[in-house]
């Protein structure tokens, strides 16, 4: 059972992409207006916006939080060719009163010479890492090596994926025994463009990324990637948005049997795949413990895909809406709270035909 | 469990329009967020750019009820206090204490449907009042099933209590016939009443013969031409042979007992003896267990087990729990007569009668949408080792499945995720992890939330997550520039690096206004200080202070100079150490000894010669370094001038 509550975002063009903070107490959504807006949630539950700027002189694609161990940060990147670094100041105590906050631009990465397309932090026992990843087909790795002072990033790595990419992932595990790891996936629609998904893999020894693993299946352009949190498992899960929701395993091979010091080969398998999108999927992504995946696609609809611990994969939900009005005012969730039952025929059999309904 | 099967829920989200946009989204702990979006960016979009709304939409709202809240709080003690007694429970005893534990979550589920319904009726406008009802209806449902399940799994009545067990759950789960009773007795003359014989015939169908009986009585009492029948149906009644608890007779007996009984009914039938009075006729014949005349009273029987029951009451009393599906699945097909399909509830009893667990739940799982039934009546049927003596290897892991998507829930919420902990802690392979992740997420609005948040960390030993935590409460305090609170989040996370920074900014604050904050916090670090060298110079130039303010000046001296040679002054404060010197050495006694003013001279030299010249037209770099070259000479000459009054001391206290 789900419930909906609205709230007028106020961007002057299209989102494009909406982000919760680590805690699900502030978003923020970053528009074609060329603006990103934060947002805060108060004690009672409703949302409100604490501050709205340009961050751009193109249309902003993505916007994400930094772990709250680095503060408030946010990265926005964009169709102008740059990504920012934004950080919230604390205000004056009449901005507080107001129920205004002030961010400040950190940094511009200027390195790419196209659209900047994804632009995602690293996991935190990283440090204070990202990456993006532009349509000129370079993913660009920057780290701020002093966490107070974020006005120093440097470019720590150039990885060249010779295709326009759209999307990266990184491997959130913190496992010792696991590289770091990003992904990065294509939209490239040539069609010599084979390597729509490719996996890079830290290397302690040369002190670089180095291609870990393409996945050769998938030849159709890939508009979304992402890593499942790791609950423990020995190997990864990927999920890809293309023209279907793909899942993959990859089960890291033993380091003996690969020649050493090379990156770790992965014995890929996919566990699912779903065309009911009916068309191309566009966004895919995991909840905090990688256990439902959410995708949503050009049939409108945002689905919810579970395993059973047969490692079968189902669709349990759908997310849509038919173009009804919203109701009343907005901020209204549904105050009428219910234990719930699927199938409301549950309530009925007890009703039954006349008695047996008042219990004692 | 197999499979979750059944079609996916579908949510309508009012206000977007699947068919002119796409969604983008984001998951947060507890919500997921969603707005209309359009993703071929190749596109111009033509129309309008409209003013979309951000969806924030939340799963399991349920948990928010009030009254659930109770129900989840309270099971939850029952779930906690059954995990601690496992390894008491053995022998005898087990199962009686097993079945007491359903009890109790039983009793918790009826306090919350009756607390539920007292809301139905108070409700202030008919949707929600309607809203409330349909909860109680399925409080109800689920009291129905797990008193089912606890009969068959848990108690695992035999043939013969069987019976009676099942006796007693039809009567717990209708009871029209109390109301309907008060209605009767209440009136003038009962027997005229227009129900008396539905009350009557009820009762028989309940198996209540005693009450039957009292009833008979007065209808014998005010119509004599019945009386003659009245009292051998009275008879039969009281007749009937029953397994009483307590009752020492074996099954055979019982069933000789009442198979010369059951005979004994039917001659009277067959005599005609209750011809003239349809209704003891049909009484008769319901005694009998004839199923045509049982099916006649669907009305009062109102569904299909109570038919069920009441069929086996008097055509099969001994009937053994193997066999109880055949008479659950004929009853069934009986009662509905091909006029209607069973629904989700007859299902899951079904299931229940055919004693396959599995199908109970996983029924169970799709008829209703929140976990807590299932997590909770499949974690106690654990402890009945039920799951495991089903031969599929995934029997633990399913408590296990259940029990995570539960808590998970709970951790939606702001103050259930406590109770979500505990059952985390109880799922021995995926808990911990589980907990991890989803501790590390509630929002720390409040000190004493995240002092709650790091307590239950501490106690299971998640260091990464109380570094976390700490750190993540520390950089918010530097940010709002609480630097002794957040000194202390430094502390507890033992974050030696963010200690040194914090401690930094304070003696970065002491040199621009003179003053420390936080003193309480400094002068109290004890062992803490040892964090980091930083952190112990902060605390041991606050205790300088401390000490030169008791004017020990002696013991401030010693304690100045010993932050300059142990090399944890950072050397940027050093002139400053100096500076703090100077009062000291310009007392009237002679404090620093000949040998500290020495060490104190070659500190300061270290300093300066260490230091680049300073060139350039810039004016006031030129002032600064002007103050500088002052301040060194007011040192030189005041410690050349102790040097030469603590030489004649020292000299002089020799001599003498």
């Amino acid at each position: 059972m789900f419930v909906a509550r609205s709230i007028a975002a106020d961007h002057k063009d299209l989102i494009h992409d909406v982000s919760f903070d680590f805690h699900g107490r502030r978003m923020a959504t970053c528009s074609s207006d060329q603006s990103v807006k934060v947002w805060d949630k108060s004690e009672s539950g409703d949302w409100h916006c604490t501050a709205s700027w340009k961050t751009h002189s193109g249309s902003v694609w993505r916007v994400t939080w930094a772990h709250p161990e680095f503060g408030q940060v946010l990265a926005s990147c964009s169709f102008d060719r740059t990504a920012a670094v934004w950080e919230e100041i604390v205000g004056e105590s009449n901005d507080k009163l107001r129920g205004q906050s002030h961010w400040v631009k950190r940094t511009t990465l200027v390195d790419s010479r196209t659209s900047v397309t994804d632009v995602k932090f690293a996991p935190k026992h990283m440090g204070l890492m990202l990456a993006t990843c532009s349509a000129d087909g370079i993913v660009r790795i920057y780290e701020a090596p002093d966490v107070m002072n974020l006005s120093q990033w440097s470019l720590q790595h150039e990885i060249s994926c010779k295709l326009s990419c759209s999307c990266i992932s990184w491997n959130p595990s913190s496992s010792r025994a696991h590289s770091p790891m990003i992904a990065v996936g294509s939209d490239d629609s040539s069609p010599n463009a084979m390597a729509k998904v490719q996996i890079f893999e830290y290397n302690e020894n040369t002190r670089k990324y180095a291609k870990a693993e393409t996945l050769m299946t998938v030849t159709d352009p890939v508009h979304d990637i992402a890593f499942a949190p790791n609950l423990g498992r020995s190997f990864h899960i990927l999920a890809i948005a293309t023209k279907d929701v793909r899942i993959f395993t990859l089960k890291p091979v033993r380091k003996e049997l690969t020649s050493s010091g090379g990156p770790t080969k992965f014995e890929l398998h996919i566990v699912a795949q779903f065309d009911n999108h009916n068309s191309q999927v566009w966004r895919v992504s995991w909840n905090i413990t990688g256990t439902v995946l959410a995708s949503s696609g050009d049939d409108g609809c945002v689905r919810l895909w579970k395993a059973n611990y047969m490692d079968n994969w189902k669709c349990t939900g759908i997310l849509k809406g038919n173009g009804s009005p919203v109701n009343g005012s907005s901020q209204q969730g549904n105050s009428n709270p219910s234990l719930g039952s699927n199938i409301p025929s549950l309530q009925n059999s007890l009703n039954g035909s006349s008695a047996g309904r008042k219990h004692n | 469990m197999e499979e979750l099967d059944g079609e996916p829920t579908v949510t309508l989200i009012p206000g977007v329009n699947s068919k002119k946009h796409q969604m983008c989204f984001d998951w947060g702990p507890g919500e997921m967020l969603v707005c209309e979006t359009s993703f071929n960016k190749k596109e111009k979009s033509e129309m309008v750019p409209s003013c979309p709304f951000i969806y924030i939409i939340r799963k399991d709202v349920d948990v928010y009820s009030q009254v659930l809240r109770k129900l989840f709080n309270e099971s939850h003690g029952i779930f906690v206090g059954l995990q601690r007694i496992e390894e008491e429970l053995t022998g005898k005893s087990r199962k009686s204490q097993l079945v007491r534990v359903s009890k109790n979550y039983r009793s918790v589920i009826r306090a919350c449907m009756e607390e539920m319904h007292q809301v139905a009726i108070a409700a202030k406008d008919p949707a929600s009042g309607r809203q409330f009802s349909s909860q109680v209806s399925i409080l109800s449902a689920m009291e129905l099933i797990w008193n089912l399940c606890e009969i068959l799994f848990i108690e695992v009545a035999p043939a013969g209590p069987l019976l009676l067990h099942l006796l007693d759950w039809v009567r717990l789960h209708v009871c029209e016939v109390d109301s309907l009773s008060a209605d009767v007795l209440g009136s003038e003359n009962p027997s005229k009443h227009e129900s008396f014989w539905n009350l009557v015939t009820i009762l028989v169908l309940q198996g209540r013969l005693d009450e039957a009986r009292q009833m008979l009585s007065k209808e014998a009492d005010t119509s004599p031409a019945s009386a003659g029948m009245c009292r051998i149906m009275g008879e039969l009644m009281r007749t009937m042979p029953i397994l009483s608890p307590g009752n020492t007779q074996t099954l055979t007996e019982l069933e000789l007992k009442w198979q010369h009984w059951h005979e004994e009914c039917e001659r009277y039938l067959q005599d005609c003896t209750f011809a003239s009075n349809p209704h003891l006729e049909s009484l008769c014949k319901i005694m009998l267990g004839d199923e045509a005349a049982l099916l006649e009273q669907k009305e009062l029987l109102s569904n299909w087990y109570h038919f069920l029951v009441t069929r086996l009451l008097y055509s099969n009393p001994t009937v053994k729990p193997i066999d109880l599906q055949y008479y659950a699945q004929s009853s069934l097909d009986l009662f509905l007569g091909g006029e209607s399909s069973p629904e989700p509830l007859d299902n899951i009893l079904m299931a229940a009668f055919e004693f396959d667990i599995h199908q109970v739940i996983k029924e169970c799982s799709i008829a209703l949408s929140n976990w807590w039934f299932v997590a909770h009546l499949t974690d106690l049927l654990d402890h009945c080792k039920l799951l495991q003596s089903h031969n599929l290897y995934f029997g633990s892991n399913m408590r296990e499945f259940l029990l995570l998507e539960y808590a998970s829930g709970l951790f939606a919420h702001p103050s259930l995720w406590q109770l979500g902990v505990d059952y985390f802690d109880y799922c021995p392979e995926l808990g911990r992890v589980s907990l991890e992740l989803h501790i590390e997420r509630i929002p720390l609005n409040t000190e004493q939330k995240a002092l709650k948040v790091l307590r239950i960390c501490e106690q299971r030993q998640m260091t990464e997550q109380v570094r976390s935590i700490c750190k993540i409460l520390a950089m918010k305090a530097v940010r709002n520039n609480r630097l002794g609170s957040a000194l202390s989040w430094s502390i507890r996370a033992k974050d030696a690096a963010f200690a040194t920074l914090v401690s930094d900014r304070f003696l970065r604050d002491y040199c621009e206004r003179g003053c420390f904050s936080d003193l309480d916090l400094i002068d109290n670090l004890g062992p803490a200080m040892m964090l980091s060298d930083r952190l112990t110079f902060l605390g041991k130039y606050r205790e300088f202070h401390r000490v030169y303010g008791e004017k020990r000046f002696a013991d401030a001296a010693s304690l100045l100079l010993s932050l300059m040679t142990s090399q944890i002054a950072p050397r940027s404060f050093w002139m400053t150490l100096l500076t703090d010197a100077l009062p000291l050495l310009e007392q009237k006694q002679v404090i620093f000894s000949a040998e500290q003013t020495y060490e104190l001279m070659q500190c300061l030299e270290d300093l300066t010669s260490g230091r680049p010249v300073h060139g350039g037209p810039d004016t006031q770099q030129c002032q600064d370094d002007d103050i500088e070259t002052t301040k060194v000479e007011m040192l030189r000459l005041a410690l050349a001038r102790n040097l030469a009054r603590a030489i004649v001391r020292e000299g002089s206290l020799e001599g003498s």
